[in-house]
């Protein structure tokens, strides 16, 4: 094989994991572009979701049972969120509720583990990771089913924010919850949604990385993967998002390959990062986020 | 009326610049170190000693540290595992390239190279702020953790990876039994426990919380808060510096990178958390209720009939742990510290409600 195709291989493998990155960091951007709160627990949320999933499964519930339980699992996880968690420290300060979330994230793990055991379980989503050759490149299909699924859930999102009333009150409260309040927009029931819909995508993200992965704690660190991503991307925005998405998996592919035997390998844990940072330096607010203005 | 700061008339500026200008605090602390340091080694057998006060007294330096850096200046650091890391490689190189140097020096350098690292990167918060801070000490932790597990010569060469730590000498004194480590632990923690009090009533520490409390504004009154910042990293990477050495050499026997991950810094963040953030004392009572959950939920359960699985029990500590942080978010976001001012003004106006 040429070397040119080999880099083909490389850049279309690292942009379809670049992909998976993707949904797990819009999770992350979703609930911050609603209320502000960086919330760590997205991971945990992950591994939940793929858990509960599992569990359904196991239980003997058709696939698309399971999925709609799984669902209403995650719906109701996010009500009682935001009763418990979110409702009693409205108005504090950012660093207080991102600290919560840590806290929210080793409790969901632990209630997670105990309802449905620490077992490593495989997931089979009846898609067949054999590769497929397209002009010559080698392409997982597998990652193509993602990167589809990835694609759709972004179309659903975007339709929800623009044409329905919720919507367009959810991207009120983003912009000015005050205001928003104001002009009567009921902010429970909102960021009930906002966390609702997180963990749909975290149902998803679940799906997808639990079937590439397992099902096991480990699906947990996707969220550390998608830090490096919300940050080049901006915290808010999902264009930025998919871009710096697709920008991560392809450089981390392609530093693992080119990179790495110089330096010595295993560098993915921390190179997204140290890019993600060379970007803020140059753009604070990330690629694609709204620049912070300071009021004193 | 038991806690009385009225009638204690000043007479010179070394009384009105004590650390401890109340009498009652004076004593307290005065009888806890008498207590830690002569009663406790007698009494407490080598469980409680080796395996509960040695890692309290040295996560509680760590937990110092990171509230140097987060409570006082503000800047939330997810990598104090790391510079802890960067403490313990550093000293086991020190300690074993030059024996000739007395270990407490060998600690001190060791804790400055860790303050280096972290200074390294603390450069980037003049930059970027808040959660883009976060992220960048997220970024060293994953960074040292790889550093340290590709760069042999950092391990002398060991195959494994992991150095056991030599017995330390100092004056001819071996520091080898639990009493001894213990007793070195409780030194180390005293001086530098009571140096981070200090810094945080001068000028500097000030300008610590003037950066925390608002940049700009802190800016704007004259505060040089890039130098404050720095100060900030610098202090708290070698507060966390010397903890790893600790660590390693008097806690574990070795030095691996498995006790500095990403769990412990989040360990310490916790115990910043719950003890409270802001407070030195609060950074001892917080490492103290994380050490010693683990070992009351162990024994609860123990008592409750020891049915639970190990697994489960894993599983229960962690919501318990989850559930008490967010629960002291809601009720006291200021940690525990808090809750001993409040009782130091109980018994200021006992028996008076008011």
């Amino acid at each position: 094989m040429s070397d040119f195709s080999f880099f083909l291989e490389v850049l279309v493998g690292g942009l379809l994991s670049g992909v998976m990155y993707t949904l797990v960091a819009l999770g992350f951007v979703l609930i911050f572009k609603a209320s502000g709160v960086f919330n760590f627990a997205q991971g945990a949320m992950v591994l939940f979701a793929a858990l509960t999933f599992v569990g359904f499964l196991e239980f003997g519930l058709p696939a698309w049972a399971a999925f709609l339980a799984a669902l209403a699992a995650m719906l109701v996880l996010a009500v009682a969120i935001e009763r418990t968690v979110l409702r009693p420290l409205v108005g504090q300060d950012h660093m207080i509720l991102f600290m919560a979330t840590i806290g929210l994230s080793i409790f969901l793990e632990g209630f997670a583990q105990l309802i449905w055991g620490t077992r490593v379980r495989g997931l089979d989503l009846g898609i067949s990771d054999e590769p497929i050759e397209i002009g010559g490149i080698l392409i997982s299909q597998f990652d193509l089913s993602a990167a589809a699924m990835a694609a759709a859930l972004v179309a659903v999102l975007s339709a929800f924010f623009s044409y329905t009333k919720v919507g367009r009150a959810l991207r009120a409260v983003a912009d000015d919850t005050q205001a928003a309040q104001v002009a009567g927009v009921p902010l429970g029931f909102i960021w009930a949604v906002v966390w609702g819909a997180a963990g749909f995508i975290a149902l998803v993200a679940g799906l997808v990385w639990g079937a590439r992965l397992g099902v096991q704690f480990a699906l947990t660190l996707v969220a550390l993967k998608a830090l490096p991503v919300m940050i080049l991307g901006g915290f808010n925005s999902i264009a930025g998002a998919i871009v710096a998405g697709l920008v991560i998996g392809v450089s981390e592919k392609l530093a693992e390959i080119y990179l790495g035997p110089i330096i010595g390998g295993g560098i993915e844990n921390w190179f997204p990062y140290a890019l993600a940072i060379a970007v803020l330096l140059i753009r604070p607010a990330g690629l694609f986020g709204a620049a912070r203005i300071a009021r004193v | 009326m038991f806690y009385r700061d009225a009638g204690a008339l000043k007479t010179s500026y070394a009384q009105e610049q004590a650390i401890f200008p109340v009498a009652l605090d004076r004593w307290g602390v005065a009888i806890v170190l008498a207590v830690g340091a002569l009663v406790v080694p007698l009494v407490a057998g080598p469980y409680w000693l080796g395996s509960i006060l040695l890692p309290f007294l040295i996560l509680s330096l760590a937990a110092i540290g990171l509230n140097l850096l987060t409570g006082y200046a503000g800047q939330l650091s997810l990598g104090s595992g790391a510079f802890m890391a960067v403490g313990a490689y550093a000293a086991i190189n020190l300690v074993i390239r030059l024996p000739w140097l007395p270990f407490p020096v060998s600690f001190a350098l060791a804790g400055m190279v860790a303050g280096a690292a972290c200074l390294a990167f603390g450069l980037l918060s003049l930059r970027i702020r808040g959660f883009y801070v976060a992220v960048a000490t997220l970024a060293a932790q994953f960074f040292i953790e790889w550093f340290c597990t590709h760069v042999p010569w950092l391990v002398l060469n060991t195959p494994s990876g992991v150095v056991s730590t030599p017995t330390l000498f100092l004056f001819g004194v071996d520091f080898s039994s639990v009493p001894a480590r213990y007793l070195a632990a409780f030194a180390t923690v005293v001086v530098l426990a009571l140096l981070a009090k200090n810094l945080v009533r001068s000028s500097a520490g000030r300008a610590l919380m003037a950066v925390r409390d608002h940049e700009t504004a802190a800016e704007l009154t004259g505060v040089d808060t890039a130098r404050a910042k720095l100060t900030a990293f610098a202090v708290s990477g070698f507060y966390c510096g010397v903890a790893g050495a600790l660590w390693s050499f008097l806690y574990l026997g070795n030095v691996e990178i498995e006790a500095f991950s990403l769990h412990r810094s989040f360990q310490i963040l916790f115990m910043v958390i719950i003890g409270g953030l802001g407070s030195i004392l609060g950074s001892f009572l917080g490492a103290a209720f994380i050490v010693l959950l683990p070992v009351a939920i162990a024994n609860a359960a123990t008592m409750f009939g020891a049915a639970l699985k190990p697994d489960v029990l894993a599983n229960l500590e962690l919501m318990i742990f989850g559930g008490l942080i967010v629960g002291f978010l809601i009720i006291e976001p200021s940690g525990l510290a808090r809750l001993a001012v409040k009782a130091k003004e109980r018994l200021r106006r006992w028996p008076l409600p008011y």
